[in-house]
Formats: C-alpha cells, structure tokens, sequence
C-alpha cells in the first residue's frame, strides 16, 4: 500500500474541491478500494473520504426515491419502500457480501466496484489492460470460469461485480453527479461502460466527478420483482449468474418487462432484445425462452465458461416464470 | 521416569470407573471464556511496544525460473525501513512435518508465490509499503503445472504414511472375470487448510538463546526444525504456542515466517514480527496435493467383492517424495481376496503438497465411497447392504485382527436415525418445487495412530493439580481433555486442575496432528498421575488399586484423608511416557463411522444445498462428549467443502495461483451448513491406548464428502466424479437429463 494523504469532506462542494487534485479517489465505506489498495491494484496519493454526503432515502411524491450516495448498503436494502416498491433491489443488496460489509459499503461506492478478475488483481505477475492499459489480457486463455459471456472485448473480459447495479439497470435508475463544470445526471444502464479498447475506463465519470445521488423513477410493475443470484455457495460468493427482472401480466400476455442480468459482462447488463421480444407476448415459458436466447444469441463464451450461457437461460426463464405464476 | 509402552491391553482402569465423574462428560472448553473475550493471545499479538520492528514477505512473481537480481535500493530508502532480507538460504515455505528443515531457494524459483525476501521497518505500515518496492528480476522458464499432463512421469514414491504399493492376490484376473465390474476415474483438486489464524511468528533474541511466539502443532518437531534452518542447536529455541488459531495439517511443519523473524531477529538485534498475509498463506505454506484416481472393484452378482484396485497419482515439488496416502482405507475397509492400491507421484513446479485434514481419507474415500456407491447401483443393491456384505472379519491386507470395529453399528445405527428406508433408490424420485431431494451415504474410516508422548503431572500442596506439556491445542480440546484426565485420575474437579500446553520448554508431546494427539497426550497424563498415585498410596499405607480419590479426599478402606493433609506440605511431580509398542503391530486399528446426507439440488440451475447431515462414529472411548462432537462437525463442513466448493485453482500455463484468498477460494459459510448431527457410539478399545480412545479428529471428514455427492445423484441422477461438485458440472448432467426447461 502506497503512503496517500486522507482528508474528510463536509459536502459534495467540498469533496469536488479536493478531488481536483490528480491522483485522488473518492473513499466511502472502503469495503472495495482499501482491499485494491492492499492489493496494489489501486494506488491513490488522496483519499478524501465522502461519507458525509447525503444519507437520505427521499421518497418522492410520485413514487420514486431519491436516495444520497452516503446511504449504507444496510440501510437501502431495509428501507420500506424499497422492499414495497423495489423488491429486486431489496434482495440484490442483500444477495451481496456479508453483513459486515453491507453495513459499511455506501450505495455510492458500490456503484463503482472493480472487477474481481485474478488477472487484474496480480499485478506483480499478470498481463492486465484495465490495470496497465496495452499491457495485454491474460484472462482471455486464463481461468476464466467467472469472465463474461457478453460485450466483452479482445482487450478484457472481466466482469462488473455488484449485485445491487443489475437491480438498478433494471429500475431505470439515474445517478447523480457532480464535477467542477457542473452537475449532470446519467442512466445508470449508460454509467458503466463496455470495455472495448479502454477497460481502464469502468465508467463514463470524468476525473474528480463525484456521485452524489441515485433516482429511482418511479415503477408500478417493479412492486413485483425480483433478483436470482446463482453462485458456487450460498452466500458471500460473487454471481456466476444474476437476473433481476420484474414483470407485469395482464390477461396472460407480457404488457411489460424489466430485466437486467449479473455476472456476464463488463457492467450490469440491462436485457434490452428480451424485453423488447416478450413485449406482447403471451407469458409463457416458450415466449420466455425465446427471450433469453434473443438476448444470449451474441453471447461469446470463453474456454472456462460456456455453462453461463445455459445457466443464464435456464435462470432467466425460471425467474419470468415464477413472476408470471405469482401473478396469475 | 515411569514409561508405558502399548504392548497390549490394559484391563479396567480410573477412567473406567469413573469416580470424580469427568471422563467423557461434555464439558465447556478449559481455554473457551480466554477465546471468547479475547483474552487468549494469539501469536501475532504476544509482544508490543518500543523496540518491535515488522517484517512483510516479498513473494515470486513466477513460478518457474532463476532469480537473476533482486532490487531493494527503494526499498531501504522508504522511510521506516531497517532491513531487507535476502539471498539464497531464505525458507521458500514450510516446512515437510517429517523434514529437517524448510527447503531453501538456492536462487531459483520452484513455484509462484515463493519466498524471496524480507523487509523490516518500525512499522508494518511502512514494511508493507517497502516490500511492494523490491522488484524482482528473473529469467522464467517453462514449468509442470498440470497433473493430468505429468501422469505418464510419475514415479513410485519411497514408502510414507504407507507403502506405495499394497496387492493381495492376483487382482487383474479376478477382476477381469468379475461378474460384475465398475471402472471408473475420480479427480479431486489441490486444496489449501485456510485455517482462521494466518501464520504468524514474533522472534526475539536474548544472546544466544532464541525464543519465538508462533503457531505450529509439533512443537517438539518444530524447534528442532526452526534449530536446523537457523544452523543453532535446539536448546538454544524455545518455542510458545499456548493459543492456535486452527492448523488442519497447515502449520505441522515450522512455517517460512518463523525462520525469517528468527533470522532476522538476529541480524537487527531487534525483535521481530511477521504474520502472512491471507493470500501468503496459499501460497507459501504448503497445499493438499491434487488426485486422479482409478478405482475398480470386481464382485459376484450376490454383491461380494473378488477384486478391489485403486490406483492413485497425486503431485509435489522436485526433491519431495511425500504423497498423499490416498489408498489408506481402500487397504482394509472392504473384503476382497484380490487386492491392488497403488500411488504414483508426479513432479510439478507448484508449492509443496503435504498432510491436510485427514491426509489420504480425505480425498480417498471420496473415489472409494463414491464408487461403492455405484456399484450397489449396478449391482441393484442398497448401498449400506452392499457394505455390509462385505465386512470383512479381520484386515483383508494380512489376517490381523481388529483391535475393534463397529462400522456395521454405526450404519445400522445412522440408518435407522436419518430415515434411510424411506430412500428411494431410483433417481430424481422427489421434487419439491425446482429442487430435486435426494439423500446418500458413505462409511467413514480414519487409520488410527498412536505417537510417543510425554507429560508432567504435579501436585501442589494446596491439593491443585498442573499438567504441563509441550502438546498443542489447534482447537481440539486438548487442554480440556487432559484436565478431565487428570481430574479423573486424581480425584480433582475441573477448577483445581491447570494445564499448560505449547511451550517447547514442557515435555514433549506427540503434538497435534493425525487424531493422535487426544490418545497419545492424554495417556501421557495418564501415566503420570499412575505414578502419583502410587506415592499417595504409599502415604495411605494401601495398595494403589485400592484407594479412591474423589473431590480431593482419598479413600482407602474406612479412612478418609484431605489430599492436602495427605500432601503435609509437600508438592509430587511425576513425568509419564507413553511410547507405541506392540498393540499396534499386532492389531489393525481405526475408528469407524457412517455418514448420511440430503441434498436439495436447484433442476433450474444445478445448484446443491446440503438439507441435513448426520455422522455416527465410533473412536473408542468418548473424552468429552461436547469437543467430540465439534471435532465431528468441523469435519463434516469440511465434507461438504470438499465436495462441493474447494479447489485450489492454478493456472496450468504459469502456474499462478487464482484464488489465493477466502473471497475466491470457497470454503463453506454459515448459510452454506444446515443443521448438523452427530451421534457418537461410546466403546472402548483397549488396545488402542491407555486411555482407551482412538482418533477421533479426522474422523468426521473422512468419506464425509462422498455422502454428498452420493446424495447429489440420488437426487438428480448426476454423477459427479471430478470434485468439487460445482453446479456447472451438475448442470452438464441436468441439461442432458432436462430439469425444468
């Protein structure tokens, strides 16, 4: 671990002025980037810890909520509202880690997790272009069994390890931010990004962008949702497979859809072609999958990891069907 | 010094007859309140303040080449730093438990991860931040990283834990005109101990005597080994280990940080700490080698077995001729006049493969107990009854006789708990909802050992008893079960007895290591109360068999005397040995069990979920009914571990280690253990040892494993044979089959 400066931030506005400095990175629970930092995957010279940012959960009169990135995983998954109106996202926070690091991790922090790639994290020994861009992939005809299936590129094929960001891709949630030229706010499905030439870059922020809020519109059908964690044991393991989806019959057919799958790709991987293909359609298990293959008919399986193709099919039209059958 | 060699039985004894009403009652742990509130100093945490300098381990980046330069100029001018330790001569990991000492780098590198330097500062802050800038400049050459591919080199290892070949008979024609015949290959994958206490040592140097807190299960074996690696004699190490965060087999030879403290120690004239870091434990310690496994079994239509092979290949390092006894229980679990167990060793550029739990059981019984499993199927037998039809009356390797054995007792026993006739021998014959409920069984057999040992017993004269010992607790029980012993023995209740355990300065014990320690140990306390108690009858002007000492009174006849009146100020001390002797030769001895599972398996997406477990067992008599028990249940967790999530995961074209940390490499949690059961078969065995008990520790994890995988086919018709049973190789059979989809 690099000696760094550590420094305490009152607000957003006093956090953005800090962060201007190159080389400094924004510190909420610590669960993720002191591990990195351990590691020597993750060399800051600042830290500035943003912690007093808001903790608020806003519920909105339509609906939605606005909840503060200081906001502790904990705290989010237990919120009334979001186990009423959000029941995908309650249980995808939960589906994460242990409880001693949910009540520390910050929703803020979460959002931007690093892979857990083995490859990334050996810097002393392996080839890494999200670490040292150009330097090469050893992942790609490595062990690969947990790499994506999805999007992924000759450059990297690490994939995004949250759970709670496969719920929000499928919530329609925006993140706020703020930078030095301002505010602005992001799909969160636009927020990360595929690693294309660039695996370095996890995400669309620029540098010293803090995030300061995630929205949640407001989403009838999500009142019946849910989030499938499919993993190597019951609990504090990362997904092999996630779908978070939620579904709203009317007279046996599919009038709306939300799904978002985990552990396929470089970031939460919003099921757009599935949901555009169940649209409509009458909800059924052929109708659904159909819809997964739609979506997994790009999917590019590596040398360790064809099962996740099978599994995410079977994952998702089980998961569809349990919603559909709840609903009948 | 009174020494008792096990010639043979010993007729009924104090721990029989029980007159203070200890032995074998399940007792709190002497040590537990200490562990609980945090008052049990673990060996990183024995020596603060001013003058303590850190040391952090600099590792290989590859696994195979020469060590051309190693830079540590930035290293020394970070601040803080004092020293940077390198060279030729440094530990490269643990030592083998039966070696003389850690193998040294020479400066070449044998695997990924390897030791490569040392670097001490004031603070570990400032080591750690040191250590990330030593680089290291090799030249890297083509490694073996892959069993399978080494197959066809590996060698007929020297004899070990056990011959490298047993035959009876002539296997090969019996099993070719078998009427009914399995031939199948089994894989279970490296594993790591991944006990809860990293590593850890802090060395200090007093002129020329050496003491160092660490953590280590062979504390005898261990200070001559940490002697030799620093080129001293063992008078001059003391080493302290009085609290052990776990060590499965990992810490039974001296570890790499012990030696660098030690020598380190000495050049700085400072004392030193240096704990490995979680991932440093994977890969500089030592490792359960990975197996391939061939089991054919040959039998009549009616079930009898006319021929049982298991051949066995497992790896090491070059120059290390252990391997793992995979075909221990194969050699007399199951009749069969016509036998063949062979292991072969394969050289690979990968740490060190030594004992962990259960060494040879452990993954064994796995390919044994999955393969009988099997061949009921085949044979359309259940598969208790087909074990049954084949348990043999005397060891099927050379006619010796059981000292005892109860494996009938202990399936009938678990059968007749766990709902076992109500199994439906077909395949995916339950469902509720996705899950598909299926239940197996496996026997379990645990070869049983006895080492030499030695303990001080004295009595003080406020009638207090202390035991001391260099025999460890790695979380067994040991200091409770040797107080019991001694309360036993000498009429004490359990306050009045102090144990003190781990110190290279008490005599030495066998250790902890095994399942020997509880027999071993505990007869050594035996022994010497025997003695002392001699010396009160004296006092007594009786025969030693017939006084009573209860509640801290004697007892003879119509008198009695306060211990403390008997004592008249005076303290008695008598050391007793314990040495094997004839019992064992003459006798096979193992402890005996029978595992049983249910399993939930997801039809959707392969996933397993162990519902219940149960283990009946069988290890002579019962010490403390409450750590026997935990003894059995850390055993089934790793059962189900073993089955159905741990692999040590190494890239087979550098040979790096994937999944160097408890994130990645996956041990069962909570959520991942339903409810558990044990039953305990309360026997004695007097052959085994004074104390009448056999190995019980690894007992619990022996076949456990196999149970589960058992339960998975039962469940879902999958047969898993390349362990761990992860759902993607369930689902490759769910698929085939259909589940839901």
């Amino acid at each position: 671990m690099n000696p760094f400066s550590y420094s305490r931030a009152a607000g957003a506005a006093d956090a953005i002025r800090l962060g201007a400095v190159a080389g400094t990175k924004y510190l909420g629970g610590g669960t993720n980037l002191v591990d990195l930092m351990r590691e020597g995957a993750e060399h800051p010279e600042a830290l500035v810890d943003v912690t007093a940012l808001s903790r608020e959960i806003e519920e909105r009169e339509d609906g939605g909520l606005m909840i503060g990135a200081a906001v502790r995983n904990t705290a989010l998954a237990e919120h009334r509202a979001v186990r009423q109106r959000y029941p995908m996202l309650s249980r995808a926070i939960l589906a994460g880690a242990s409880a001693q690091i949910r009540n520390m991790a910050t929703i803020g922090g979460n959002l931007l997790q690093r892979t857990r790639c083995t490859y990334f994290y050996d810097g002393e020994g392996s080839r890494c272009n999200k670490r040292e861009p150009g330097q090469g992939c050893d992942a790609i005809d490595g062990f690969n069994r947990n790499h994506a299936i999805l999007g992924a590129s000759p450059a990297c094929v690490a994939t995004h390890p949250s759970d709670m960001c496969v719920a929000l891709a499928a919530l329609d949630a925006s993140v706020h931010i703020e930078g030095r030229s301002g505010k602005r706010s992001v799909p969160l499905v636009e927020l990360h990004r595929l690693p294309d030439g660039r695996p370095d870059l996890d995400t669309v922020l620029e540098p010293g962008e803090l995030i300061t809020a995630i929205e949640l519109p407001a989403l009838p059908l999500a009142s019946r949702s849910t989030y499938r964690k499919v993993r190597d044991r019951a609990s504090y393991a990362f997904a092999l497979v996630s779908v978070a989806a939620a579904l709203e019959v009317e007279s046996g057919t599919v009038k709306d859809v939300r799904l978002a799958l985990g552990g396929v790709a470089h970031k939460p991987w919003r099921a757009w072609r599935a949901e555009e293909a169940l649209r409509g359609q009458p909800a059924s298990e052929d109708a659904f999958r159909a819809a997964a293959e739609a979506e997994l008919a790009d999917a590019s399986p590596l040398k360790d990891n064809a099962f996740k193709v099978e599994l995410a099919r079977r994952t998702i039209v089980a998961v569809l069907g349990d919603l559909a059958g709840a609903g009948r | 010094m009174p020494t008792h060699v096990m010639n043979e039985a010993l007729g009924e004894t104090r721990l029989d007859k029980g007159a203070q009403g200890l032995i074998g009652k399940p007792l709190d742990r002497y040590e537990g309140r200490l562990k609980v509130t945090g008052k049990a100093p673990y060996a990183y945490e024995t020596r603060h303040g001013e003058g303590v300098a850190y040391g952090v381990v600099v590792t290989a980046p590859v696994a195979k080449g020469k060590v051309v330069s190693i830079d540590t100029l930035k290293a020394f001018s970070s601040p803080g730093v004092i020293h940077v330790l390198t060279g030729d001569n440094l530990p490269t990991n643990s030592a083998q438990p039966s070696g003389d000492k850690p193998a040294i780098g020479g400066g070449q590198i044998h695997f990924y991860g390897q030791v490569l330097a040392l670097v001490v500062a004031d603070s570990f802050e400032a080591a750690r931040h040191g250590a990330s800038l030593v680089t290291v400049e090799c030249e890297t050459r083509e490694g073996r990283y892959d069993l399978d591919a080494e197959r066809p080199n590996a060698k007929v290892p020297p004899p070990g834990n056990m011959p490298p070949d047993t035959a009876r008979g002539d296997f090969e024609r019996a099993f070719a005109e078998a009427e009914v015949k399995l031939d199948e290959t089994y894989r279970t994958p490296s594993q790591s101990h991944s006990a809860m206490e990293p590593h850890a040592a802090v060395a200090e140097w007093q002129g020329g005597q050496l003491t160092v807190h660490t953590s280590c299960q062979l504390v005898g074996d261990n200070t001559r080994q940490l002697a030799a690696a620093l080129g001293i004699k063992p008078d001059k190490v003391r080493i302290l280990t009085p609290y052990i965060g776990g060590g499965f087999g990992g810490k039974l030879g001296i570890g790499p940080e012990a030696v660098l403290a030690a020598m380190v120690a000495k050049e700085i004239g400072r004392p030193v700490k240096v704990a490995l870091t979680r991932q440093q434990v994977y890969q500089v310690t030592s490792r359960r080698t990975d197996t391939i496994q061939r089991v054919r079994i040959g039998a009549t239509r009616d079930g009898r077995i006319t021929a049982i092979g298991h051949e066995s290949w497992c790896s090491n390092m070059a120059g290390d001729d252990y391997f793992e006894p995979i075909g221990l229980s194969t050699v007399f679990l199951y009749a069969g006049e016509n036998r063949l167990i062979t292991h072969r060793l394969a050289e690979l550029d990968v740490l060190m493969a030594s004992a962990m739990r259960a060494p040879g059981e452990a993954v064994g019984m796995l390919a044994l107990e999955n393969a009988m499993d099997e061949m009921a199927e085949k044979l359309g037998l259940d598969p208790i009854e087909f074990r049954k039809r084949n348990e043999p009356d005397r060891n099927p390797e050379d006619d010796k006789p059981f000292s005892s054995r109860h494996l009938i007792e202990c399936m009938e026993e678990g059968a007749r708990r766990f709902g076992w006739s109500e199994r439906e021998a077909r395949p995916r014959a339950r469902q509720e909802g996705d899950w598909l409920i299926g239940i197996g069984m496996a026997a379990a057999s645990r070869k049983n050992l006895l080492a030499q040992s030695s303990a001080e017993v004295r009595l003080e004269p406020d009638g207090r008893a202390i035991v001391l010992t260099d025999m460890t607790d790695i979380g067994t029980g040991s200091y409770t079960i040797l107080a019991q012993t001694a309360g036993e023995m000498l009429g004490l209740p359990m306050d009045r007895i102090t144990v003190l355990l781990g110190d290279s300065a008490l005599p030495e014990s066998s250790g902890s290591g095994g399942s020997f320690g509880a027999a071993s140990a505990g007869s050594s306390v035996y022994i010497a109360c025997e003695a002392l108690i001699e010396r009160l009858a004296r006092k007594m002007d009786c025969a030693a068999e017939d006084l009573t000492l209860k509640d801290g009174t004697a007892v003879a006849g119509n008198r009695q005397v306060p211990l403390v009146e008997l004592l008249a100020g005076e303290a008695l001390s008598a050391e007793g040995t314990l040495q094997p002797g004839n019992a064992t030769k003459d006798h096979h001895q193992a402890s005996y069990g029978a595992h049983f599972c249910e399993v939930a398996v997801n039809a959707v997406t392969g996933e397993t979920r162990v519902r219940r477990m149960l283990s009946v067992c069988e290890a002579g008599r019962i010490l403390n009914a409450k750590t026997a028990r935990s003894q059995c249940l850390g055993g089934m967790i790793f059962g189900i571990g073993t089955a159905l999530t741990e692999e040590l995961v190494i890239d087979d074209r550098n040979g790096l280690l994937v999944n160097h940390d408890l994130a990645e490499y996956h041990v069962p949690v909570n959520a991942d253990v339903p409810q558990l059961d044990v039953v305990l078969l309360d026997k004695v065995d007097r052959l085994a040892s004074p104390m009448a008990s056999k190995g019980l520790g690894e007992l619990g994890i022996s076949g456990a494993g196999a149970a589960v995988t058992n339960a998975i086919y039962n469940a879902c018709g999958v047969r898993v044979r390349d362990y761990p049973a992860t759902l993607d190789k369930v689902l490759e059979g769910l698929a085939e089959g259909g589940g839901r989809q």
